[in-house]
């Protein structure tokens, strides 16, 4: 699938992030410098991603947020089952010293984990919207994806944040 | 009012607790809680935990991280904490400060690790100003290259906890407990513990690190010095803290993985 990027705009705010750029095409070279936002999903403000796919939501951490957490070392995940609310937290992620909550942008049921997280929980620093994608959820209600924000509001937010 | 708090009305607030000898599970457990059901800035001082006790990180696996036989052996209690991080051996020499505080507390403060544990080494900085060559590597508290302070945190939607294990005195003799860890920041340089960590008792006393340390914190916020008994939550908070004191079952399987990892 081809995706479009949008690059941000505030470069010295965010930080390089270079380990997520490896299958971009040379055209998009210069966003290699930012946190990489993707159109096609919606996005949470604490920093979460949400790909509708049919049934089925996928969702995972920014780059933005991957960056910032530094390298990942651990991953918990709920049990394929379970149920997740929109804005609770569903997980965890550790990085070095920190754990941080990671929370779901929609209610819904958790229908598939990324189980190779165990094995290999830096694929959320090298590929965070796609190979560390962390769960499948069954939405509960499609009217939660309206409220999230797409990619440009996306991108004004981290850079609100960052300028604050 | 205290000269202190007359400098900083107008200052964000923050709740003290000062304890003393409170055993660490408790004192994680209270953290926890605070941490999940209050929407308080909370400072916590513990001088010294009651017995020995290793504590590992959320991720930590015993086998990895412990020298099984001999805990078992010695009864050494081992818990496993909510926080990040390493594994420590804490015990009456051990000062415990905590930072449990909203994420809009400190302007400009993003809630993130490195800018949480940055902020951290400014306000300690004001405390050891003087002493020693103090300073932040990587995201352990030294001076010069031995580190005498260990940090962890965690951070959830709206707060953040950043909780440090000093290192006023030890005990040679526990460190035996504790193995090299195969993660370690790269200023230790495969250096044993004993080459790596040093005690805070040969630059500054107990009761001046923690004289100096409600004073730092004091310039920054509004403190509240409040008793623990007083505390309270929201009547409706559920909470089960997910600190735990590891089995006696646990402990002998991580260490029949050992076995097996070391003859495979």
């Amino acid at each position: 699938m081809a995706l479009r990027m949008w690059a941000s705009s505030t470069a010295n705010a965010l930080k390089l992030s270079c380990a997520a750029k490896a299958h971009l095409s040379s055209a998009f070279s210069l966003s290699r410098c930012f946190s990489t936002v993707l159109d096609g999903l919606k996005y949470a403000p604490t920093h979460e991603w949400v790909k509708h796919e049919g049934p089925v939501a996928i969702i995972g951490i920014t780059d933005h947020a991957q960056d910032h957490l530094g390298e990942v070392v651990f991953v918990e995940l709920p049990e394929s089952g379970s149920t997740v609310s929109k804005g609770g937290s569903f997980g965890a992620v550790e990085s070095v010293k920190a754990t941080s909550d990671v929370n779901s942008p929609i209610s819904g049921e958790v229908v598939e984990v990324n189980t190779k997280l165990t094995e290999t929980p830096g694929l959320i620093n090298t590929s965070p919207y796609d190979d560390g994608w962390m769960i499948k959820v069954k939405p509960s209600s499609p009217s939660d994806l309206e409220s999230l924000m797409g990619p440009k509001e996306y991108t004004k937010f981290c850079e609100e944040e960052e300028v604050h | 009012m205290t000269k202190i708090q007359a400098q900083n009305v107008g200052s964000p607030l923050m709740n003290l607790i000062k304890l003393r000898g409170v055993p660490i599970l408790q004192q994680l457990h209270l953290e926890e809680k605070l941490l999940r059901t209050s929407s308080d800035n909370w400072c916590i001082i513990n001088d010294g935990t009651d017995d020995p006790t290793v504590v590992m990180g959320i991720s930590g696996k015993p086998a990895e991280l412990i020298e099984i036989e001999p805990v078992l052996q010695d009864h050494m209690p081992v818990i496993k904490r909510f926080t990040g991080g390493g594994t420590v051996i804490v015990d009456q020499g051990t000062i415990f400060v905590t930072f449990i505080c909203n994420k809009d507390l400190i302007p400009g403060l993003q809630p993130y690790p490195r800018p949480i544990m940055n902020w951290s080494s400014i306000l300690y900085n004001e405390v050891f100003r003087g002493i020693g060559k103090f300073s932040l590597r990587e995201n352990d508290y030294v001076f010069g290259d031995h580190k005498f302070g260990g940090n962890a945190q965690s951070i959830t939607k709206n707060r953040w906890i950043h909780h440090t294990s000093f290192l006023w005195d030890y005990d040679i003799k526990n460190m035996a407990y504790l193995k090299v860890p195969k993660r370690a920041p790269e200023y230790r340089l495969a250096r044993g513990h004993l080459d790596f960590i040093c005690c805070m008792k040969d630059y500054i006393s107990r009761s001046d690190f923690i004289d100096g340390t409600t004073k730092a914190v004091g310039s920054h916020f509004s403190l509240n010095s409040t008793q623990l008994a007083s505390i309270e939550v929201p009547s409706n908070a559920e909470f089960t803290p997910s600190t735990r004191l590891l089995s006696k079952q646990e402990l002998e399987a991580a260490a029949l993985s050992q076995t097996d990892e070391s003859s495979a």
